[in-house]
């Protein structure tokens, strides 16, 4: 893995009270997420036990495991699409117990997919419009009615929706229907949508999937543009090694839904347990 | 600005179709040149546009089968007959344009309050359940109208349920429904009410709430995921629909001698959806011509007698299978095509999304 190019900095880790790691710059910041002893059932199997995790205010984290080792689900405990059987879910220090989807999102979480799940019948820019639905709003009646509010609003929203689509440098497609898209362009168009909630704590569910290598080369540089710019968190889900290690400061690994190492990434790749749960594995097949 | 630009195209095109076809039927009218069947259609033409389009949103806009809007159009109609013949009888209003709109409003706004009602357990359903739930509530409507009697005593309504045995002058007999019903609709109220649903409805797709609306039918996980709260949005489009219906039937109820509950049996309800169906799910133009000619084309078979209804369910496949069949659509496009292609210039060439575009 030595000719992975590098996006990261080589951030100095250290251990925050929770028995975690977060980059140096981020110990004196409340951590935007911290799960404490996380678990949920599915009747009797345990898709995720013990989960410990605490990331740092702007950190980039990865969380990655064999397939079915509990990542999504993971995912869809934090964004309270399940509710867990035990433990805690903090998000900037407040308890998450008993939120709805709705309340989390406006709490600072946004996510994207792994199969995508854009708004296919809508064009792009209303995709992104519609990421923006709590960020400016107007009412109803405004809206039938097409008072002045709805006007000045509805520019707002537009030339918030550009902004956020030049990131990807996708203004050009504002138009489109977003479920003509091609794949890469649907997950970019995923994450500008997520963004557009104004989040404190960005995930991403295989972000990379269907990605050729420039892609994927790209995609680093703008998962490390958005930490920059927002200032925000971002936790992802990858396969893509090369992706992995090369952006995220902190790596969580996950299996049979127990973590199992915890680390930067050369620790990562350098721990045993990994190697033999997920690396070693890939170098048999 | 291309997809923007369409939708104003497409805006223009319905309010202007409805326009057109108003004062066409104006003209014909006043050079007598209309038949009289045909001219008895013209408000329940409007009426059923107007269900058309508010079902469209349900079904189209939010996407979810609601099989219950001719109980929302029921309720609409006898509240309409009811206020309407309150205010002749009990305060002596002979102006018909005020008792009309009052009945309208009223109409609309007993339909909305039935429509929160049964949204709120409703709603929360999805797909089939919810359309059988929605059809046994527009049964349960129409079974209560039919027990309900009412009437106008001095100033005040006296209502009884099972109970016919009333004071004053019956205004709802229970299963014979409303009787000698002062006619007050007008075809020109027809017109103004399709062109304010039209209004209401287009205006609201293209809102920040419809926009909601319809994040919520493509994907409901990424809209809550978003922040969109699912009940409210749902139940928004749910309860403008139901006030729609009822604006309409208020404007049908005063249309006619007498009208009886079962005229709004689930089979209306099914009618309304076969309009939308037809015209198109989503497409609110589709639906205003589709209610048309399924209103008008019944009044043209009467010619078949008894073979009426057969030749209007094989004309029903007939166009299902050709609008649906995607080589005769090709046909259709490339005949529109021309027309197409006054209204926006030639694009220089669409850009190939086959391959990656990131290069």
């Amino acid at each position: 893995m030595t000719e992975i190019k590098k996006h990261r900095s080589d951030t100095k880790m250290v251990p925050v009270p929770s028995h975690s790691i977060v980059p140096e710059r981020d110990v004196n910041e409340i951590p935007v997420l911290e799960t404490r002893h996380l678990g949920i059932e599915f009747g009797g199997l345990k898709a995720v036990d013990d989960f410990n995790l605490t990331i740092g205010k702007t950190e980039i984290a990865g969380l990655i495991g064999p397939n079915g080792a509990g990542k999504t689900t993971v995912f869809n405990l934090l964004t309270k699409v399940y509710e867990p059987t035990s433990g805690a879910v903090l998000v900037n220090g407040q308890d998450l117990h008993g939120m709805t989807i709705v309340q989390a999102s406006k709490l600072g979480i946004a996510r994207t997919f792994q199969n995508i799940r854009l708004f296919d019948k809508m064009t792009v820019e209303e995709n992104v419009r519609i990421g923006l639905h709590n960020q400016i709003r107007y009412d109803m009646f405004s809206g039938i009615l097409r008072l002045p509010r709805y006007w000045k609003q509805e520019k707002r929203q537009h030339e918030r929706a550009m902004e956020l689509l030049d990131i990807f440098g996708m203004q050009n497609l504002a138009d489109e229907v977003s479920g003509s898209l091609p794949y890469g362009a649907q997950r970019r168009l995923e994450i500008v949508r997520a963004l557009a909630t104004d989040p404190k704590l960005l995930l991403l569910d295989e972000p990379a999937a269907g990605m050729n290598p420039h892609e994927t080369e790209e995609l680093m540089e703008n998962i490390a543009k958005i930490r920059d710019q927002f200032q925000i968190a971002i936790l992802l889900i990858e396969h893509d090694m090369s992706l992995v290690m090369g952006v995220c400061e902190g790596i969580c690994v996950l299996n049979f839904g127990r973590v199992i190492a915890k680390g930067t990434a050369d620790e990562i790749q350098a721990n045993p347990d990994v190697i033999e749960a997920y690396l070693g594995k890939k170098k048999e097949g | 600005m291309n997809a923007k630009k369409k939708k104003l195209i497409y805006n223009a095109v319905t309010f202007g179709l409805v326009t057109v076809a108003f004062v066409v039927c104006r003209l014909l009218d006043s050079m007598n040149l209309m038949s009289r069947s045909f001219g008895g259609q013209l408000i329940p033409i409007c009426c059923w546009i107007v269900m058309a389009v508010s079902l469209n949103l349900v079904v189209g806009i939010s996407g979810e089968l609601s099989l219950g809007h001719a109980g929302f159009m029921g309720i609409g109609a006898f509240t309409g007959i009811i206020f309407s013949g309150w205010m002749q009888h009990a305060f002596n209003v002979q102006d018909t344009t005020v008792r009309l709109i009052v009945a309208i409003i009223a109409g609309a706004v007993f339909s909305g309050i039935a429509g929160t009602l049964i949204g709120i357990p409703v709603l929360r359903l999805k797909g089939d359940y919810l359309a059988i739930v929605t059809l046994a509530f527009s049964e349960i409507i129409r079974s209560l109208i039919n027990c309900l009697y009412v009437s106008v005593d001095g100033k005040r309504l006296a209502f009884g349920f099972l109970d016919s045995k009333l004071p004053g002058r019956l205004l709802l007999n229970g299963p014979n429904g409303a009787v000698s019903v002062d006619i007050i609709a007008t075809f020109s109220a027809g017109f103004i009410l399709i062109m304010i649903t039209l209004f209401i409805v287009l205006n609201l797709t293209n809102s920040r709430s419809g926009r909601a609306i319809q994040a919520i039918r493509d994907s409901r996980i990424a809209a809550e995921s978003v922040g969109i709260n699912v009940t409210k949005y749902r139940m928004m489009a749910f309860v403008t629909s139901a006030m729609l219906a009822g604006a309409a039937g208020a404007l049908f109820g005063l249309n006619f001698n007498s009208l009886a509950p079962s005229k709004f049996q689930f089979t209306q309800s099914i009618n309304v959806l076969v309009f939308v169906v037809l015209g198109g799910i989503g497409n609110i133009l589709g639906s205003v011509i589709s209610a048309t000619a399924l209103t008008i084309l019944p009044e043209m078979l009467r010619d078949f007698g008894q073979y009426r209804m057969l030749i209007y369910a094989i004309v029903l496949i007939l166009v299902m299978l050709v609008t649906n069949n995607p080589l005769l659509r090709s046909f259709f496009d490339r005949l529109i095509a021309p027309v197409k292609s006054l209204f926006h210039e030639k694009k220089p060439s669409e850009p190939d999304f086959k391959g990656g575009d990131t290069q």
